[in-house]
C-alpha cells in the first residue's frame, strides 16, 4: 500500500517523497474521491439539513407573505398551545398507543415465527413459507388498506363471514367504525404486512449461533422447547435488543397511511395521529407555525428516546446501536 | 443429526433415554409448527388471492358476494376497462417511468458515494459519513420539507419524484458495508495500473457488488413504485402526473367515504365503462387496479430474495 502510494506521488512530484502531506495536499491527490462524494453529500445536506431552518417558523407568528426579518417572534407560544390543546393531547395518546401496540405485537410475532421457521428442517418448505411471508412487505399501504377494508367489510367481509359461520357472531360488526377495535386492527395489519420481513434479521442471527451449543443442550437432555428457550432465544438476545433500541426512536411514528385512509367520523377520537394533525394544520388550516411545532416535538422526542434507549442498553452492559 | 464425537456408555444410555422422551415432544412440536405456519401462509395469501378472483369476476355478479377463491363469472372486462381509462393508463406510465429513472439514478449515485466513502485513506471519509448518518435521525418535518420543495420550484413537476430521492442513507450503509468486506487488493492493483478512482469504481467495484446492487435496486424500485404521498403533497394539482398508487388511493378513499366523493367513483367507473361495457363496478375496477399495481412486484421480488436476506442481516446488525 505504502509503496504504490509513494510510487504514485513520485510520479506527480518527487518533492512529496518521504514527506508527510498536509491536509490540502492529500485532498488534492484525492480530488477524484472528493468529486465522487462531496456533491452528493451536499445534496443530502440540502434536502435533510437545510429544511431545519424552517424550524424557526415554530417560534414565530409565521406569515408566508412576510420575509424572515419581518416575522413576529413569539417564543414558545405554539408549543404551549400544543400542550393545552385537547386535540393534540388526544393525537399524542393515539400515536403512542398505536405505535406501542404495533411494535410489541410485531416483535413477539416476528421472533416467534423466526424461531418456528428455524425449526422447519425441510429446506423447500421453509423457502416457500419465507417467500410467501415476504410478499405483503412489498405491497404499498394503499393496497394493504384496500385489502383490510375488504376483509373487514360489513357486506360479505371475510372476517365477519368466518366469525358468523363459527357461530361467534350473530350479525356482522362494523369493524372499521368501532373505536375499541381500531388500534388492534392497525396493530395486526402491521403484523400481517411485516412479520415475514421482520423475521429476516432474527433468522440471520439464529444462523450465527454455534451449532455445538445445540448438540451440548441435546446431550443434557433438552427437547425442542428446551433448545429454543436455552439456546436459540439467548443466542439472538443482542439482536433483539438492537432492534428494540432502533424502534425506540420511532415511538411517535405511528402508521401514517392506515389512519389517514380509514379515518371516519365514528373513530375520529382514536384515529387521529400527530402526523395527521400536522397535515391538517399545515395544509388545511395553513397554520404552518403550529404544524411545524408539532413536527419538531415529534422529531425531538424520537431522537431523545433513541438516545435514552441506547444509554440504558449501554449502562446495563448490553449491545448498543451508537 | 450426526454425531461426530464419541461418548462413553453411560452417557450414551442417558442420551438414548432422553431421545425417546423427546420423541413425543418432537411430534407434537412439528404438528403445531405446521399448523401455525400454514395458518400464516393462508392468511398472507388469501386477501390477495381473493382480490385476484374478484378482479376476474364480472362486476355486477361480484356485488352478490360470496366470491372466495375463484371467479364465478369469468371476464377480462375489468382489466379492459382499467386500461381503457386514459387516466389509469397514464398513471401506470408515470409510475413505470418514475420507478425506472429513480432506481437507475439512485442506485448508481448511492454506489458511487459508498465507494468513495469506503476508501480508508480518504481524508473526508469521517466528516462526510457523519453528515450522512446523522441525517437518518434528523427530520425537519412535513412543513419545512414542503417549503423547500416549493422553493426549488419542484411543485407539480415530474422532477419532484426524482430529485428529492436520489440518495437513501440506509442503502448507502448497506453498499458501503459490502464494499468494506471486499479485499483491498482489487483496488490497490488497479491503482498501481494507474486507473483513476472513477474508473476503479465503474470497472472493478461495480461488477463485484452486483448482489448488493440487486438488493438496493429492489428496495428503491419498490419504494418508488409504492409511493403515493409525494403525488398527494407535491403533484396532486396536475392530473397527468398522478401515479398509479395515487389513483388507487383516490379510488379507495372515494369508495370508502361515499358521501364525500361518490361522484369520483361514478366518473371513473363510467370512464372505464363507456368504452367497454356497463358491467364494471367500483369494486371490480378497484380490485383490477390493485392487481395491476401489485403484479410487477410479484414478478420481481422472489428472484431477489437471496440478495435481500443477506443485506437485511448486515443492515440489522451493523447499522
Amino acid at each position: 500500500m505504502k509503496n504504490n502510494q509513494l510510487k504514485k506521488d513520485s510520479e506527480i512530484s518527487p518533492v512529496y517523497i518521504n514527506k508527510k502531506k498536509t491536509f490540502w495536499q492529500l485532498l488534492f491527490t484525492q480530488r477524484q474521491l472528493v468529486l465522487m462524494s462531496l456533491p452528493l453529500v451536499i445534496y443530502v445536506f440540502i434536502f435533510k439539513y437545510v429544511p431545519l431552518w424552517g424550524w424557526t417558523m415554530a417560534f414565530q407568528d409565521y406569515k408566508p407573505a412576510k420575509s424572515f426579518f419581518e416575522q413576529h417572534w413569539v417564543g414558545l407560544k405554539w408549543f404551549a398551545f400544543l400542550f393545552k390543546d385537547k386535540e393534540f393531547l388526544l393525537t399524542l395518546r393515539n400515536t403512542v398507543c398505536m405505535s406501542i401496540i404495533s411494535t410489541v405485537l410485531g416483535y413477539i410475532t416476528a421472533i416467534l415465527i423466526a424461531v418456528l421457521l428455524n425449526e422447519v428442517k425441510h429446506i423447500a418448505i421453509k423457502r416457500f413459507i419465507q417467500t410467501v411471508s415476504y410478499l405483503p412487505h412489498f405491497l404499498s399501504w394503499v393496497i394493504v388498506t384496500g385489502l383490510v377494508s375488504t376483509m373487514f367489510s360489513v357486506e360479505d367481509g371475510t372476517i365477519n363471514n368466518i366469525l358468523m359461520s363459527l357461530g361467534l357472531l350473530k350479525e356482522p360488526i362494523l369493524w372499521l367504525s368501532e373505536p375499541n377495535y381500531f388500534w388492534s386492527i392497525i396493530g395486526w395489519t402491521y403484523v400481517w404486512k411485516e412479520v415475514g420481513w421482520n423475521t429476516i434479521v432474527y433468522l440471520g442471527a439464529i444462523t450465527a449461533i454455534d451449532p455445538s451449543l445445540y448438540e451440548a443442550a441435546e446431550i443434557d437432555g433438552a427437547g425442542r422447547m428446551g433448545k429454543i428457550f436455552h439456546v436459540t432465544l439467548p443466542g439472538i438476545r443482542s439482536t433483539i435488543i438492537i432492534m428494540m433500541i432502533m424502534s425506540a426512536g420511532h415511538i411517535l411514528d405511528a402508521n401514517f397511511e392506515m389512519p389517514f385512509f380509514l379515518q371516519n367520523g365514528m373513530i375520529q377520537d382514536v384515529a387521529q395521529t400527530i402526523d395527521l394533525y400536522v397535515l391538517r394544520y399545515g395544509f388545511s388550516s395553513f397554520n404552518y407555525a403550529l404544524a411545524t411545532a408539532a413536527g419538531i416535538f415529534k422529531n425531538v422526542v424520537n431522537i431523545a428516546l433513541l438516545l435514552l434507549a441506547n444509554q440504558i442498553a449501554k449502562k446495563s452492559g448490553e449491545e448498543r446501536l451508537i | 443429526m450426526t454425531k461426530t464425537f464419541s461418548i462413553n456408555k453411560s452417557t450414551k444410555e442417558e442420551y438414548e433415554k432422553a431421545k425417546r422422551k423427546t420423541f413425543a415432544e418432537n411430534v407434537i412440536f412439528n404438528v403445531l409448527n405446521f399448523i401455525i405456519l400454514s395458518f400464516l401462509v393462508v392468511i398472507t395469501l388469501y386477501p390477495f388471492w381473493n382480490t385476484i378472483a374478484i378482479s376476474f369476476n364480472e362486476g355486477l355478479d361480484s356485488l352478490r358476494g360470496g366470491i372466495k377463491f375463484f371467479p364465478r363469472v369469468f371476464t377480462w372486462q375489468n382489466y379492459k376497462a382499467v386500461f381503457a381509462t386514459g387516466a389509469i393508463f397514464n398513471a401506470f406510465k408515470v409510475s413505470v417511468v418514475r420507478t425506472v429513472l429513480q432506481t437507475a439514478l439512485s442506485v448508481f449515485l448511492t454506489c458511487m458515494l459508498a465507494y468513495a466513502l469506503s476508501r480508508k485513506d480518504f481524508v473526508l471519509r469521517k466528516p462526510l459519513t457523519a453528515v450522512l448518518v446523522v441525517s437518518m435521525y434528523v427530520s425537519a418535518g412535513l412543513i419545512p420539507g414542503y417549503f423547500l420543495t416549493r422553493q426549488l420550484g419542484l411543485l407539480n413537476k415530474f422532477a419532484v419524484y426524482i430529485v428529492p430521492n436520489l440518495i437513501d442513507v440506509f442503502n448507502f450503509i448497506l453498499v458501503r458495508t459490502y464494499i468494506n468486506g471486499l479485499p483491498d487488493s482489487f483496488v490497490e492493483s488497479a491503482r498501481i495500473d494507474g486507473a483513476g478512482e472513477f474508473r476503479i469504481f465503474l470497472q472493478i467495484i461495480m461488477p463485484l457488488i452486483v448482489p448488493t446492487i440487486a438488493m438496493i435496486a429492489l428496495f428503491v424500485a419498490v419504494g418508488a413504485w409504492n409511493s403515493w404521498f409525494d403525488t398527494y403533497l407535491y403533484a396532486s394539482g396536475k392530473v397527468n402526473l398522478h401515479s398509479l398508487q395515487y389513483v388507487l388511493m383516490e379510488f379507495l378513499q372515494s369508495s370508502q367515504n361515499q358521501s364525500n366523493s361518490a361522484a369520483d367513483v361514478g366518473a371513473l367507473a363510467m370512464a372505464g365503462a363507456g368504452s367497454a361495457s356497463a358491467m364494471v363496478t367500483p369494486v371490480s375496477i378497484r380490485t383490477a387496479i390493485t392487481v395491476v399495481a401489485t403484479v410487477p412486484i410479484l414478478l420481481v421480488y422472489p428472484f431477489m430474495q437471496k440478495y435481500f436476506i443477506v443485506g437485511i442481516s448486515i443492515g440489522g446488525v451493523k447499522e
